[in-house]
């Protein structure tokens, strides 16, 4: 290991030292605000180096790392999520009876293991980085001891996540066993996809389990809708965003740069699993009454759109999923900072009865809803249409028309429950009943964040050429 | 014509978006002044327009004078080849003018049947005109999508806010419709890109690159079917038609009269602009499937009117048999049944906004939709009983009024490419006659009904409704400026895309030189 090998891997080393700072501040004195202060000035001097280390990109950082601009891309993405996730959390904490430091110093490793799964190379730091966020991630589900959901759904993430881990160190050690090396550039896709190899198609097949299940993508999604509503708001979210997009970052890295070879027997199974997130995401979302899980069912869905243009394979497959990516998350933190927002202090609101006439009485809070779930629906005028259109040109390009068609008929499924939110949130009201539904208190921190939100979500809907150019130069894999 | 670039087309667009939020902001103090600023936005965008006409005489259709029509382009996403390209010629003008027009009636009489979010309303209002001037403008097929789906969201709030009873189950359907449709558009688009792009080179969203893309006849009819999806939904086309009835009833009237008027004629206006034009072969060999879906909902509608109680919904069920005769326009595709297909969806968007307009005043005396418990309100209601006699007549195709002529005009061009389809569609002329006068006898003839008594029509809704029917006379009695503004656009198209298409009998084509006396 030199000094350029440091200089390369300096944002992981930064998040890892902001772990350890923590660590030992909390031993010496605990204090929340000094913890998020040191947590939040990780993510940003973190955020902050990624410039200067980028001046040294491409570097193979050991044989485990790869430091290029299309890992410093998604590193960028992820320190951002974490950052958004931290500000979010830091009024709910503060509420919170309880031991209140050791969450940031979750956040920060479970920001590490992200940071490592786009930044590897090899097997062992795939999985490390895996397991690093996993880990972190039980735990903050299960953060409000308290609260019974939250425990089951810590409990099911665990149980779930293991088997998966089982299921990918399986397939990891088949892989191994075929070629001899753990190096991703030895052992990606394509090169294997000459001779058909059943131990090698089932160690893939096996990889692809534990991915999936990340992703939370049919069939492995069961989990998404529980973790969702049990886990801390702000914990959704980084879940939503920064852990699948991690996750999408590196199945990306993995595929290569020609991705999976249409024609072959796992570019099937992939195209069938994208389908059924889109359809099931989207009619599992039908029949909900609680938005959190209807956010849940609609990330299968999106992940589903996600996987349409990974499969069109190419340069043009990493720009457009990163694209997508970075519109699904500043919608997706859009849409969880107004749960957040709802459920500070005694207001608690789930239900979509709870969002009833929020746009007569908070219009600006409701107004940052309404365009982060037109997002999510794609309507022209936010990130979210530009982000479907950029998937559709991507599978028009390869010809993927079956998979288009359904991403057209499962996007208008989806209009359909995104539509019974926003109609509530229209009913009328009279003044004198205002007391029925929660008021949002509003705290300054949260709304600039929403404001910015809120800002990114109009421009990339209306002028997202730069963002567009600079993802597609950024987001190459060699 | 040569295109020449002015900032103007822009500004066109950017009116009344600035004054919808503009109005929007005002709403909050002052309803009066929401209103009063969403008027004046669209009269500066109408003043806007008659500006841009007199600096471009062109486009009215003179031969005298300089033979430039405006365009704008810049920039937008030039990673792949998309523009904002807009351009102006005759045909885009009748529709803008129609636009603003029906824009200003419909903040007009928005006045006492709105009573809450004035201010979101009149923003919701100007954003939808924004959108449809934006849909007429555009030159680019990713802009035009844009505008296409933007133009529905603030409809989409119009009907599910303001709307009546059955407002959330109509207004969610209306949506439904038109995403599905337009996504299936949006493939289609990018399909073009492609297929025109991978035998080119040139990858470009660009209307006028695409024109005349060789694309293989298999591709194509797919490709046209994704078009013809998105405009038939709209249009509505017979069995693509549900949305309309629950849309155009549940609505409050100014978005009825904005549905009717300018939403429909945005499927028309796609038809005519891109979906034939791009895939000429392709239409050529859908005609039967085309003109037989006109025919059919040319009867259906009529059909459906006549057996309506709730009168919202007779005028809802007029429409699409309407439309029909601008459906059969297109698909017949030679210049006269061309013009008729234009001067129809002019007439159509003044006669049945006309209506709406009456249906909603009659509704807000009476609080009833209901044909039956009406009766005998002209001895109440002279004056929108008279209207009503206007309205009607021009609906049932009377000469001298608008919509015979565009009616006229769409069967004689027909006639040239099938008498049995152009003789069914003159069934509907018919058919129309029967609903339309049941309308005005169950309305305003026999017994007074059960709710009596009630004051005639205001002076602001006099003027609305006579400048409507003053309007619809004048095309109907002298309908030759609006052919001659449509004509060198209609001219340029069927050349583009008449290649393909059967030749029009010669006796037919010398008879346009007549066919406006026969408007007389």
């Amino acid at each position: 290991m030199t000094v350029s090998d440091l200089n390369a891997l300096l944002p992981l080393i930064i998040i890892a030292a902001a772990a350890i700072i923590l660590m030992a501040a909390i031993a010496v004195r605990r204090n929340h605000q000094l913890s998020f202060l040191i947590a939040a000035l990780g993510a940003v001097s973190a955020l902050i180096s990624l410039p200067a280390v980028s001046s040294s990109a491409p570097h193979q950082a050991t044989g485990l790392f790869i430091v290029d601009s299309y890992s410093l891309l998604f590193t960028g993405l992820i320190l951002a999520g974490s950052f958004i996730t931290l500000i979010f959390s830091y009024e709910r904490i503060e509420s919170q009876a309880g031991f209140k430091e050791e969450y940031y110093l979750l956040l920060l490793l479970a920001t590490l293991g992200s940071i490592a799964l786009v930044s590897a190379a090899h097997f062992i730091s795939f999985f490390l980085g895996l397991e690093i966020l996993s880990v972190s991630l039980y735990a903050l589900i299960s953060y409000e001891r308290s609260d019974a959901a939250a425990i089951g759904a810590g409990i099911k993430y665990l149980v779930l996540a293991s088997v998966s881990a089982g299921f990918l160190l399986f397939g990891l050690a088949l892989i191994y066993f075929e070629t001899g090396t753990m190096e991703f550039a030895r052992t990606s896709f394509p090169a294997a996809m000459g001779s058909v190899n059943i131990m090698l198609f089932a160690g893939y097949a096996l990889v692809f389990v534990g991915i999936g299940f990340k992703l939370g993508i049919v069939p492995f999604h069961m989990w998404t809708p529980d973790v969702y509503d049990g886990a801390p708001t702000p914990i959704s979210a980084f879940i939503a965003s920064v852990s699948k997009g991690a996750v999408l970052g590196l199945l990306l890295r993995y595929a290569g740069k020609a991705g999976i070879p249409a024609g072959t027997s796992l570019f099937t199974v992939i195209s069938l699993v994208a389908a059924g997130s889109m359809i099931a995401g989207n009619l599992l979302a039908l029949f909900e009454d609680r938005v959190r899980r209807i956010l849940a069912y609609s990330s299968i869905s999106h992940m589903g759109y996600m996987l349409t243009a990974f499969l069109a394979g190419g340069a043009l497959a990493s720009a457009a999923v990163a694209f997508y990516l970075a519109a699904y998350f500043v919608t997706i933190f859009a849409a969880f900072g107004t749960l957040v927002m709802m459920n500070q202090g005694n207001a608690r609101a789930d239900r979509i009865s709870d969002f009833r006439s929020l746009a007569w009485k908070q219009p600006w809070q409701a107004g940052v809803f309404i365009a982060s779930l037109f997002s999510l629906a794609g309507i022209p005028m936010t990130a979210g249409f530009t982000a479907k259109f950029y998937v559709i040109y991507a599978g028009a390009k390869s010809g993927l028309w079956t998979l288009l068609i359904i991403v057209a008929a499962s996007s208008v499924i989806g209009l359909f429950y995104y539509l019974r939110v926003i109609i509530a949130m229209f009913e009328h009201y009279d003044a004198d009943e205002a007391t029925d539904t929660p008021r949002i208190p509003v705290k300054n921190a949260s709304a600039v964040t929403m404001a910015v939100l809120l800002l990114f979500l109009v421009l990339l809907g209306v002028w997202p050429g730069p963002v567009i150019q600079m993802i597609a130069d950024l987001a190459v894999i060699r | 014509m040569m295109p020449s670039t002015t900032m103007a087309l822009g500004w066109l667009i950017l009116l009344p978006f600035a004054g919808g939020v503009f109005s929007w902001f005002a709403g909050r103090r002052s309803a009066q002044a929401s209103r009063w600023i969403a008027a004046a936005a669209l009269l500066a965008d109408l003043v806007l327009a008659a500006s841009i006409v007199r600096t471009y005489p062109a486009l009215t259709g003179t031969p005298a004078g300089p033979a430039d029509t405006p365009a704008f382009y810049h920039e937008w996403l030039p990673q792949f080849g998309i523009g904002f390209n807009l351009a102006l010629d005759g045909l885009s003008l009748l529709m803008v003018l129609l636009t603003l027009f029906i824009g200003i009636i419909c903040v007009i009489i928005s006045r006492s049947e709105i009573r809450h979010r004035i201010g979101l309303f009149h923003m919701n209002l100007l954003m939808a005109t924004a959108g449809i001037l934006g849909v007429f403008l555009a030159r680019d097929l990713f802009l035009f999508y844009f505008f296409w789906e933007l133009m529905i969201v603030p409809m989409y709030f119009l009907i599910a806010v303001w709307g009546h009873e059955n407002r959330r189950y109509a207004s969610l359907k209306f949506f439904i419709f038109t995403q599905l449709s337009g996504m299936l558009m949006l493939i289609a688009i990018v399909g073009l890109y492609f297929a025109h792009g991978g035998n080119t080179g040139i990858y470009t969203f660009d209307y006028r690159q695409l024109l005349g893309a060789k694309i293989p006849p298999a591709v194509s009819i797919w490709l046209m079917l994704g078009f013809f999806a998105a405009f038939a939904v709209k249009l509505p086309v017979f069995l693509f038609h549900t949305w309309l009835p629950d849309a155009h009833t549940e609505a409050p009237t100014a978005g009825s009269v904005m549905l009717a008027g300018l939403l429909l004629k945005t499927g028309a206006y796609g038809m005519i602009r891109f979906m034939v034009p791009l895939f000429p072969e392709s239409v050529a060999a859908f005609y039967y499937v085309g003109a037989g879906l006109a025919v059919a909902g040319i009867l259906y509608g009529a059909f459906m009117a006549f057996s309506q109680s709730d009168v919202k919904r007779l005028v809802a069920y007029s429409s699409i048999s309407h439309m029909g005769f601008v459906l059969l326009g297109i698909f017949t595709w030679n210049e006269i049944a061309l013009q008729g297909a234009v001067v129809q969806m002019l007439c159509h968007g003044l006669s049945t906004g006309g209506l709406f307009i009456l249906v909603g005043a009659i509704q807000e005396r009476l609080h009833t939709r209901d044909i039956r418990s009406m009766g005998g309100l002209w001895s109440s209601m002279p004056r929108l009983g008279g209207i009503g006699m206007v309205l009607a007549m021009a609906s049932l195709g009377l000469p001298g009024l608008g919509n015979f002529v565009g009616e006229f005009l769409v069967l004689i061009g027909a006639y040239g490419k099938s008498r049995l389809i152009a003789g069914l569609a003159a069934l509907g002329l018919v058919a129309a006659a029967i609903y339309s006068l049941r309308f005005i006898q169950g309305v305003f003839h026999g017994k007074v009904g059960e709710r009596e008594g009630h004051s005639d029509a205001g002076s602001v809704e006099m003027l609305v409704l006579s400048a409507l029917t003053a309007a619809l006379i004048f095309i109907g009695v002298y309908p030759q400026p609006v052919l001659d503004a449509a004509k060198p656009a209609l001219r340029k198209l069927t050349a583009i895309a008449g290649a393909q298409q059967q030749p029009v009998a010669a006796d037919i084509k010398d008879m346009s030189a007549e066919e406006t006396g026969a408007g007389k």
